[in-house]
């Protein structure tokens, strides 16, 4: 089980490169001139040439890319902002909290919605019910996260005041961002749950455990979604992990200070060493709740653990 | 006094989709006495499996309807009981079940000793405690070959028999009065089909519990059970004791046929001898005598007209033209 561990954390590495190469290489290719932005309109383009010679903005951009490398992994330095002239990180690890909140009521505003949703219409597949929840799913759907945001604005925070409608301070900000999240994401969440759960729902074992006396619900719950839980447990990580970059219309939206509009922002300024940092911080959060997901598959299912120790 | 535990009384059951309906029981009837073992036997296809998913009303929601018919537990009928109640205080304390596949009837992310444990939580009418009940599962398990350690296991670390006792150990866990086994040997393989027939055999002795055999295999029948019922398209075609089945001379055409597709180790033959055709389609069943087109006896009144139950003995029943005295199936 360590040694998997080990093994993947280390393939995480090359996974990180990867994306930071391709990035590296979008930023250099766009248009725009970084010190011209540092210096400002105003500056001489004498000036603007110093500082891209400072900055090593000449230099060919393989070698840009591997003096970038080098610099993280000898000096653990991934630049300055050009915009405030500070390290990257003291922003990103500033915002990097509101994002993981954000992400973590998503998802749990996702699971609520989603799996008790998902577990009634397999349990009642092909009833007025189960239709009902497909066509409740599909509605919601099809409703734009923006437009849901604005909606629960005008209603929760204009009109009934109950709510504030921006900021990150306190729970109550992260309530209509929740439900947001959960209505764009949980009805992935309650599609995989339902097909799962009706995949499991004619096994044998359910039988025998209402032959033993077992209780309908808990034979649901216990046998038949311990059972089911492996996909959701995929679903709901992927989309755990996709929310803590990329909640990008609610930070907007509901104006909170995440991650993912100091992405948007920084792209718009061209601020590469933010870009950079932010995304291949990102990418490593994502691997690991993917190495997080797959160790739970453990927890979840003997059989796989017996595969995990088995070498 | 009356030790009749359990008795169906014209139990119809169909299978309905939007496509067909499956005549799948039809109206049978049977009695289970304390202590004893009624086989049950009839090729795939028959009912068997049905009537006893029936029982414990483990049927598929939507698709599976009992048209008709009492199940009768010990003068409770358990069709019309609530289905709490019918969790509670029958499934698993006084009816228990086994199922055919041991791979497919244990859960696989819960530990074997979990599993039984859950058989016992739920019908803690004494009011044992956790630690009591824990001991008690490791006591079933002795008590079906298993060490008690191997509690903790998973069923993926068992093999096919293994499981198959685990199975038994849940559903003995309470001391039912009725087990129901369906096939609980078929799928393992011969050796170990023996060992779990002689178990269950040996438990019931301890036990005292009546056994509703569910089989196709006539041996296991023969080795195990103290009434027998052979069941052809959903219908009760013969029934009496196990001597009735195996020693009288008069036998319905079908019984006839099975024990004649047995090979008989003393005869050199090239070939087995089946019985021939199949088994009427249970969404168009014939009018007359169900087998009446795969039976070498069958005559124009047995295509006409369905036979009734004929008695010939206080025990033996035949369902049949033949034993009727009205005539009709030529001898």
């Amino acid at each position: 089980m360590l040694r998997y561990i080990l093994k993947r954390l280390i393939e995480i590495i090359p996974v990180m490169l990867g994306i930071a190469f391709i990035i590296y290489a979008i930023m250099s290719f766009t248009p725009g001139d970084p010190a011209r932005l540092i210096l400002g309109a105003n500056a001489t383009n004498e000036a603007v040439e110093n500082l891209r010679e400072e900055m090593g903005l000449n230099d060919p951009f393989l070698v840009q890319f591997f003096n970038y490398i080098r610099r993280i992994v000898f000096e653990g330095d991934f630049g300055n902002s050009y915009k405030s002239g500070q390290p990257v990180f003291k922003e990103i690890f500033k915002r990097f909290p509101v994002s993981l909140n954000l992400a973590i009521c998503g998802m749990i505003g996702s699971c609520l919605f989603g799996i008790p949703l998902g577990i009634l219409s397999a349990v009642k597949q092909n009833t007025t019910t189960d239709n009902i929840i497909s066509v409740i799913a599909m509605a919601v759907v099809a409703m734009p996260s923006f437009w849901v945001a604005l909606v629960l604005v005008l209603v929760l925070s204009l009109q009934l005041k109950l709510l504030p409608s921006s900021g990150a301070t306190s729970l109550k900000h992260y309530i209509m961002p929740m439900i947001t999240i959960a209505l764009a994401n949980g009805c992935s969440v309650l599609r995989i749950t339902r097909s799962s759960m009706l995949d499991v729902i004619r096994m044998d074992y359910l039988k025998t455990a209402k032959a033993k006396g077992v209780p309908n619900n808990v034979v649901i719950w216990k046998h038949a979604f311990g059972n089911a839980l492996l996909p959701v447990i995929t679903t709901v990580g992927t989309i755990f992990g996709s929310l803590l970059g990329g909640a990008i219309i609610c930070e907007t939206v509901f104006t909170m200070p995440g991650i993912g509009a100091l992405i948007v922002s920084s792209i718009k300024s061209k601020d590469m060493p933010m870009v950079l940092a932010s995304l291949i911080f990102l990418s490593a959060v994502y691997s690991l709740v993917m190495l997080a997901v797959d160790l739970l598959y453990a927890f979840v299912d003997p059989r796989i653990k017996a595969k995990y120790s088995g070498k | 006094m009356d030790d009749t535990l359990l008795k169906i009384k014209d139990l119809e059951i169909i299978y309905q989709t939007d496509l067909e309906t499956v005549r799948a029981v039809n109206r049978i009837s049977l009695e289970i006495k304390k202590g004893r073992t009624l086989g049950l036997v009839g090729e795939t296809g028959a009912g068997k499996t049905t009537t006893c998913l029936a029982i414990l009303r483990l049927l598929p929601d939507r698709t599976g309807k009992v048209l008709n018919g009492e199940i009768l537990f010990k003068d409770q009928n358990l069709l019309t009981m609530k289905e709490s109640k019918l969790r509670k205080d029958i499934s698993g304390e006084e009816i228990s079940m086994i199922f055919q596949d041991p791979m497919t009837s244990l859960n696989p992310v819960m530990t074997v000793g979990s599993q039984i444990f859950e058989a016992l939580k739920y019908h803690n009418d004494d009011k044992r405690s956790h630690a009591e009940l824990e001991k008690r599962v490791g006591e079933v398990l002795e008590l079906v070959g298993i060490p008690a350690r191997r509690a903790n296991e998973y069923p993926h670390q068992f093999s096919g028999g293994m499981k198959q006792r685990v199975v038994i150990a849940m559903a003995l866990a309470c001391e039912p009065e009725l087990l129901i086994a369906d096939e609980p040997t078929t799928a393992l393989d011969v050796t170990i089909q023996a060992q779990v027939l002689a178990m269950m055999k040996d438990l019931q002795n301890r036990f005292g519990s009546a056994i509703l055999l569910i089989t196709h295999d006539l041996g296991v029948v023969a080795q195990m059970c103290d009434d027998a019922m052979v069941m052809y398209a959903g219908e009760i075609v013969e029934s009496g004791t196990a001597e009735d089945i195996y020693e009288s001379e008069e036998h319905h055409p079908y019984t006839v046929g099975l024990f004649g597709s047995i090979p008989d180790l003393d005869k050199e033959v090239r070939r087995l001898t089946p019985i021939d055709g199949l088994m009427p389609d249970p969404t168009a069943l014939p009018k007359g005598c169900y087998f009446a087109d795969r039976c070498p006896y069958a005559t124009d009144r047995c295509r006409e007209e369905h036979p009734q139950p004929v008695h010939l003995s206080e025990t033996h029943m035949i369902m049949c033209h033949r034993f009727d005295g009205k005539g009709g199936a030529s001898e």
